[in-house]
């Protein structure tokens, strides 16, 4: 097969060193020349994944996707034996090296199987049709008469009449490139996909062999600390460096605002980076937990349209009821029990920089524009990364690696600290949503104007069926300048997490108003099929009995959409009344996320953020005074443990009809409605904050509500 | 300053030279290259770094070398025997009990002190002695399972 015309780096690049077999490229979603018309480096055109079958028949698949957890290693590993017929651990996936596999725009938003995974299995099922072709003709056989089996094809009416995968190749190097196209497989036939598989990563984890980013060693590494000011926005005014000068084990480096020290022990940079004295200048911000709102209100830019239907003003003319509330929601931190950690090593005008990302293609870049290299000079490896969940999308540590190796001409490893780890965390933004609704007379939403700010869009789109709506969103969760005291970024379901908390709890509130059982008033209003059956699956797991709002059981309903998958949540909980404190003790979750791939990931995926979501609703707010962030270690940002374990129970509503969705982020859009909904049914005091604290819950017992 | 410290390591005895103030956890991931026991937080607030000293689950990030001269410490790496996995290791595999698997070792290991001091465990005793442990990805279902299913055959001789 001929190379294209400026179809540089091409296939080329990617075989050299892999040793011969057959190759198999295909594309998914959007290309890289779509996703980045305008970077100026040349990107392959036409694929941005492509599969390998070994002499040995092992099949590998190279993609910049990471594995942070969330079980693409194993998904992805059994959509490819499931359509190529071959078993699942003689599958390799080979993720998130910038030199190894194509470009690959990162790991968020619960896109992997979504995006990746029906083209992955067209472009398997095409792979084979390509493997048989050749076996017809090795074997001499015509392709209608020939199986496949374990990796081997063979006749079917002469099963002496047989050939490995591997050995198709005999030692040369093939190549294809195949346009996904249906696979011819029915989901009836899958023996592989659809079943229950372990992790294939689990021995490595439970080893301690699994490698991540801080447990790479190069020879002559030395382990580095960085200055950190005292707040964002902070201005180095002196440093007085005199106390580790004299010291032979350390090395300081200073590069304009970059001041380090390096050792080659790990604590041994620490203690050295605390001998430093450093004055700042501080701005002066007056921005605090109770001022943000209005300033970000202030701030705020005209929001646009994420959806509208009707017309507002009719509806609210019809609404015999109205409803006006105000939401909020503080920052947060992503918290990944791994730290940013990189290992960055510079030789012979080349980077190579281990990473613990998200994002290996957006660290490649960041790297080679701060230090004013070629990209193709810099190889970004993301080895198993130790939690995500949207804070390992920007690499500041991996840069600071990668100055310090360049300057030093030694392997550099920098991995933050937990307090570092908290000051440097691009949080989930704080955020408001204003609602305005109104009913018709027959329970009826009839009006809904919702504006949300600074959380995003996302989960922000009507779910119910309102004639007349419109939904704005104001400002977007990446910030903007001025308006926050930090950095913030995309947090596990990212705006919805927050859109959903402000509607759910409205839908509820309206409920009970109207003394209508709240399973009752959302089918009712809602228009999306899937959607009701997602929440008639939860009601009928929970054993869900009728009863309007508050009843005093502690029951909470909440429903979204999120990342194409339709989920449900329904929570009981336990109000102590003299102390404020919610104990959480069940969560049915019922999701109808299209085809399931794998469905025991799946049901982990769901456990795990209905937990996450736990501290979200109940604990999780990062204080801060100005862009100091006031918080150091777990002792104060406390994350769900294992005493607020809850009874949880998840059901994956079947739907072979859609293809895979979303799996790790909409279960948690869920949990803080639930919950607050529950809080209201056991004690019928309405929380409009999040987190809800025991002090919030009392204060909204006592009828002190942060209403605005 | 620096001493030699000597301690068994995994059933093995090592000697090491070094700043004997110095905390286990780094002497075990740099001067001893055993990167399965992680830094989590540094204050023993989250549980990454656990090993078992003598028999009991100890913090390595806040375990100065000195203290450790003499004693037993088992990491993550020393629980396989004859290359077979260990009954906690082969139920949190089996059962899915990780998912990006960072807090695994350490969770691993303080289930082991755990079974030790408790071999018939009830519920609340699981929960109870984990609760130092944190994990973000929320696997602490499946956790509680694995160590429940692990405990009869810890029981049943496999140390």
């Amino acid at each position: 097969m001929k190379e294209k015309k400026g179809f540089s780096p091409g296939r080329r690049r990617f075989l050299k060193g892999l040793g011969g077999g057959i190759f198999v490229f295909f594309a998914f979603g959007m290309l890289p020349a779509q996703e980045r018309p305008r970077q100026g480096r040349e990107l392959p055109a036409d694929f941005n994944a492509f599969l390998r079958i070994a002499p040995d028949g092992r099949v590998s698949c190279f993609t910049g996707k990471i594995e942070m957890g969330q079980g693409v290693v194993t998904s992805f590993a059994q959509i490819l034996a499931e359509e190529l017929d071959v078993p699942v651990t003689s599958v390799d996936m080979v993720m998130g090296d910038t030199d190894l596999c194509p470009w690959d725009m990162g790991t968020f938003g619960s896109r992997s199987t979504r995006f990746f995974g029906p083209p992955l299995r067209e472009a398997a099922a095409e792979a084979r049709a390509v493997l048989i072709g050749l076996a017809a003709e090795r074997l001499g056989v015509d392709k209608g008469q020939l199986v496949v089996e374990a990796g081997v094809v063979r006749d079917r009416k002469n099963s002496g009449k047989r050939i490995g995968y591997g050995q198709l190749g005999r030692g040369k190097t093939i190549e294809r490139h195949v346009t996904p196209k249906p696979s011819p497989k029915r989901v009836s036939d899958y023996k592989v996909v659809g079943k229950a598989t372990p992790h294939n990563d689990g021995v490595a984890k439970v080893t301690g062999r699994a490698t991540y980013a801080g447990d790479v060693r190069l020879p002559g590494m030395l382990y580095a600390c960085v200055l950190k000011p005292p707040a964002h926005g902070a201005k180095l005014k002196s440093v007085d460096t005199s106390a580790v000068e004299g010291d032979k084990e350390t090395i300081l480096v200073r590069d304009g605002d970059l001041i380090a020290v390096l050792h080659r022990y790990p604590d041994g940079a620490e203690t050295a980076i605390a001998k430093i004295k450093a004055m700042w200048d501080v701005p002066r911000s007056d921005l605090d937990p109770k001022t943000i709102y209005p300033h970000l209100l202030k701030v705020a830019p005209p929001g646009e349209t994420v959806s509208e239907g009707g017309d507002l003003k009719a509806g609210e003319r019809l609404a015999r009821r109205t409803f006006d509330a105000t939401y909020r929601d503080h920052y947060m931190a992503h918290a990944a029990i791994e730290t940013h950690t990189a290992l960055a090593s510079f030789k012979g005008g080349r980077m190579t920089v281990w990473a613990s990302t998200q994002n290996p293609f957006g660290a490649r870049e960041e790297i080679a524009a701060a230090l004013a290299l070629p990209a193709e000079k810099v190889r970004v490896v993301a080895p198993f990364v130790g939690g995500g969940f949207g804070g390992k999308t920007f690499n500041v540590q991996a840069v600071a690696a990668s100055r310090l190796a360049k300057l030093t001409g030694r392997p550099v490893q920098v991995a933050w600290r937990r307090d570092e780890e908290f000051f440097h965390d691009t949080f989930r933004p704080a955020g408001l949503a204003h609602i305005g609704s109104g009913v018709s007379g027959d329970g009826r939403i009839v009006s809904w104007a919702y504006d949300v700010y600074f959380s995003g869009p996302r989960g922000a789109g009507q779910l119910y069926a309102i004639p007349n709506h419109r939904e704005l969103s104001h400002g977007h969760y990446t910030g903007i300048t001025g308006a926050h005291p930090f950095r913030t970024g995309a947090w596990r379901a990212p705006g919805s997490n927050f859109n959903t908390f402000a509607r759910e709890s409205h839908i509820d509130m309206t409920a009970s108003s109207l003394g209508i059982d709240p399973v009752e008033f959302r089918l009712k209003n809602l228009g999306e099929k899937r959607m009701a059956a997602a929440l008639t699956a939860a009601a009928e797991r929970f054993g869900w009995k009728k009863g309007a709002t508050p009843s005093g059981r502690g029951l909470g309903v909440a429903c979204a959409e999120d990342a194409g998958t339709y989920v449900a949540a329904i929570g009981e909980v336990d109000v102590d009344r003299t102390s404020g404190r919610v104990r959480v003790k069940r969560i049915v979750c019922a999701q109808d996320m299209g085809a399931v791939i794998n469905p025991d990931g799946a049901a982990a995926q769901m456990e795990g953020a209905l937990f996450m979501g736990l501290g979200q609703a109940l604990t999780e707010e990062v204080p801060f005074k100005g862009g100091a962030v006031l918080v150091k270690n777990f002792d104060t940002y406390e994350i769900p443990r294992f005493s607020w374990l809850p009874r949880i129970e998840t059901v994956l509503v079947e739907n072979n009809e859609v293809p895979p969705q979303g799996g790790g982020e909409p279960p948690i859009t869920v949990v803080a409605a639930s919950i607050g909904n529950a809080i209201f049914d056991a004690v019928g005091a309405r929380l409009f904050d999040l987190p809800m604290t025991p002090e919030r819950v009392k204060e909204a017992m006592a009828g002190r509500r942060a209403k605005s | 300053m620096v001493k030699g410290v000597e301690f068994i390591l995994n059933r093995k005895r090592v000697r090491v030279e070094t700043d004997d103030e110095r905390m286990l956890l780094w002497v075990l991931r740099t001067d001893l290259a055993l990167t399965g026991t992680k830094y989590g937080c540094g204050e023993m607030q989250c549980g990454a770094c656990t090993v078992v000293i003598d028999g009991k689950a100890a913090r390595s990030c806040q375990t100065p070398l000195k203290e450790v001269a003499g004693k037993e410490v088992l990491t993550i790496e020393g629980l396989e025997t004859n290359g077979s996995l260990h009954p906690l290791q082969r139920a949190f595999a089996e059962m899915g009990a990780l998912q990006c698997g960072f807090c695994t070792p350490g969770m691993i290991m303080n289930a082991y002190a755990l079974l030790m001091e408790h071999p018939t465990p009830t519920e609340a005793d699981i929960i109870g002695g984990m609760e130092g442990n944190l994990c973000r990805c929320g696997a602490h279902t499946r956790i509680v399972k694995a160590i429940k299913a692990a405990a009869p055959e810890m029981r049943g001789g496999r140390k």
